[in-house]
């Protein structure tokens, strides 16, 4: 009792000090989160700005003359390549999006329930990662060695006699751009489903089968449902992620189709720098009403 | 209904790997009673209710439901519900959804499993609440809930999975009235698994009270408190001082004298014992009093170390006879009438017949 009594008098003076320098709670509040602030604003929020300015400035040849008009999401929307652009990217998102989500799911359902040890559920889940230390770009080359005309598939089923010619769909293709952005985005599903499903009381699952349910029924209206936070945050990065790749779509098609962000690359190529921005300005309209649209389907505010 | 039916757990093991959790019991449950099974975490209650719900397999031995042998039938092929720990509800289902989830899954149409998911709630006040979901509702409520999903599937017996364990005390000792409200008003068979001693003495018919994978005794809540089979039970169920010793002499009148290590000799009666063997026996804490030894009255002196006041009693905490926890229930009136303080010597005494000789476990 003694020291506690002498202590609370030795730091007096101090606290007091302390009070006198205190700042109200509502400011504290806000200096403590100016440097998110100022990152976001610096590296986000302005770039967008930015992006958004140019999109209405005039441009030729020789530079970029600033102005206000809508010639650049005129001619963006009305030109028939910029339709086409977009179905096709739609397209690739909604393969890829449905492959990495019915791959995804099995895979995080495999390590979340049939996986019964923590130590090799987690072994397992940072051998999926293995891929990540490489980058996007050796991964997606890597693929040109199996897919292409005398790639590995090929040779081997020459080899055995199954083909009498090389299959010429495999590389630079609709096929091999969607195998390529599934092998990349996959595990962008496997993380927050297998999350989710981690989560799942294993009692529920019990408590299905003193109810009488089969195992498919179990997945279909317990696990299923229960997951549903999980997929819709892997969609979210599935979606944007394929919405606005260009390389991928570059090297796997050879050049032959375009993506929306391909697009804009070679229109920054020539220097069109207000086209560009107009179409990046569209795109992300576009992602965020898609993303939107995932988050009206599922409540993700519990995973959050 | 009506229809309850018999359990008969017959030598029964569980085996996880090298341990055993459960040594070949064997028990009978009579149709339409309220069966407890009482004891510490870890000493295989909740595996043996988890073998005869089917949620874990059973590793020898059969368990029989009625008039089958359910030994190797999922769990919804064996008459029997189970309501789990944590209630399990589905969070993602509304309550009536989570109460016709057994009828969806055998294919009931929509509207005839909603109209008996709504009687079945009903019939346990929870109608009101039927579109909202668990996380909406208070512990008390989520096990209505529980309790209605369970036994919409008209079951033989309901498994209890320490049912009470979430709840704040007072919600508690509310809960417990309505279970055995609800058991008496279905008559079907309840097992509830709880480590609490006053939730069995509460609810139970049969109290089985288990230790290390073993039943220590199985019997009606009056047998277990007056005659504890062994040590164990006496230590568990609380109420009880147990003295150990090694028997000394066994005569025909049925007394058997037994010496603590300490030296001091008492005398219990029950069944001989041959001289050397180790002895127990129980003492009721509220029937040790404040007396001098005598032929009929065993008893010695000790130090009081404790004083607990609890108002209509006193709690006398003594040192002697080898035990550091002799404990003495006074009434507050004969406290006192003689009071003592801490470091006093007492002689404590209790009639021969308030001394149980307490068994062993064998096998």
């Amino acid at each position: 009792m003694a020291s506690i009594a002498s202590k609370s008098v030795a730091e007096d003076p101090a606290q007091a000090q302390a009070r006198s320098l205190r700042l109200p709670p509502a400011v504290l509040s806000y200096v403590q989160a100016t440097p998110l602030i100022l990152i976001l604003g610096f590296f986000f929020l302005l770039p967008i700005l930015m992006i958004a300015v140019v999109s209405f400035w005039d441009y030729d040849f020789a530079g970029l003359y600033p102005d206000f008009l809508t010639m650049n999401y005129e001619e963006t929307l009305g030109s028939w390549i910029t339709w086409k652009t977009y179905l096709n990217t739609l397209k690739y998102t909604v393969l890829v999006w449905g492959l990495t989500l019915a791959i995804g799911f099995w895979v995080a359902y495999f390590l979340a329930f049939h996986i019964r040890t923590t130590t090799m559920q987690m072994v397992l889940f940072l051998v999926c990662t293995v891929p990540f230390l490489t980058s996007n770009i050796i991964r997606m080359i890597s693929w040109i060695p199996v897919l292409g005309r005398n790639g590995l598939i090929n040779s081997a089923l020459i080899d055995m006699g199954i083909i009498p010619a090389p299959i010429e769909w495999l590389l630079y293709s609709d096929f091999a751009v969607v195998l390529a952005l599934v092998h990349l985005n996959t595990l962008f599903m496997v993380t927050p489903i297998f999350n989710t499903l981690m989560r799942i009381d294993r009692s529920l699952i019990e408590a299905a089968r003193d109810c009488g349910a089969t195992g498919w029924q179990i997945l279909w209206n317990v696990i299923l449902p229960l997951a549903k936070p999980g997929m819709a945050i892997g969609s979210i990065f599935v979606v944007t992620l394929t919405m606005a790749d260009f390389s991928t779509v570059q090297v796997m098609s050879g050049g032959q189709s375009a993506s929306v962000a391909l697009m804009m690359k070679n229109q920054m190529s020539l220097l069109q720098y207000p086209a560009a921005a107009a179409n990046a300005v569209v795109l992300l309209v576009v992602v965020l009403m898609m993303v939107a649209a995932i988050l009206r389907v599922v409540d993700i505010r519990k995973e959050l | 209904m009506s229809k309850a039916a018999e359990i008969d757990i017959v030598s029964v093991s569980k085996v996880y790997g090298a341990t055993t959790a459960v040594h070949a019991i064997s028990l009978k449950i009579p149709p339409g009673s309220y069966c407890c099974f009482l004891g510490p975490s870890g000493c295989g209650k909740t595996s043996t209710l988890r073998m005869i719900a089917g949620h874990e397999s059973i590793s020898s031995g059969d368990v029989r439901l009625g008039n089958v042998v359910v030994t190797d039938f999922p769990p919804a092929k064996r008459g029997t519900a189970m309501m789990f720990q944590s209630y399990a509800l589905f969070p993602h289902l509304d309550l009536i959804d989570n109460v016709a989830f057994s009828l969806k899954m055998k294919g009931v149409d929509k509207d005839a499993r909603r109209a008996k998911a709504l009687d079945m709630l009903k019939l346990m006040q929870m109608e009101p609440y039927a579109t909202r979901r668990p996380a909406q509702l208070s512990g008390g409520q989520q096990q209505r809930v529980a309790l209605a999903r369970a036994l919409i599937t008209d079951p033989e017996a309901l498994l209890l999975d320490e049912p009470l364990s979430a709840l704040d005390p007072f919600l508690k000792i509310r809960m417990r009235a309505e279970l055995k409200r609800l058991q008496k008003d279905l008559g079907i068979t309840f097992v509830h698994v709880t480590h609490s001693q006053e939730e069995a003495m509460a609810l139970a018919d049969l109290i089985v009270i288990m230790n290390d994978g073993r039943i220590e005794q199985a019997a009606s809540p009056r047998e277990v408190f007056e005659r504890p089979a062994t040590a164990f039970v006496a230590r568990f169920m609380g109420d009880h001082n147990v003295l150990s010793g090694r028997a000394v002499a066994s005569d025909l009148n049925g007394i058997v004298a037994f010496e603590t290590s300490g030296g001091q000799v008492f005398r219990v009666s029950g069944k001989p014992h041959q001289p050397g063997e180790p002895v127990d026996i129980g003492i009721r804490t509220d029937r040790v009093r404040l007396a001098a030894a005598t032929d009929d009255a065993p008893g010695f002196n000790g130090v009081v170390s404790n004083i607990e006041y609890r108002g209509a009693s006193v709690k006398l905490t003594v040192i002697g006879a080898g035990s550091d926890d002799f404990t003495v229930i006074l009434s507050d009136a004969d406290y006192f009438a003689q009071p003592v303080t801490v470091g006093d010597a007492v002689a404590l005494s209790w009639a021969l017949e308030d001394a149980v000789l307490l068994g062993r476990v064998t096998a």
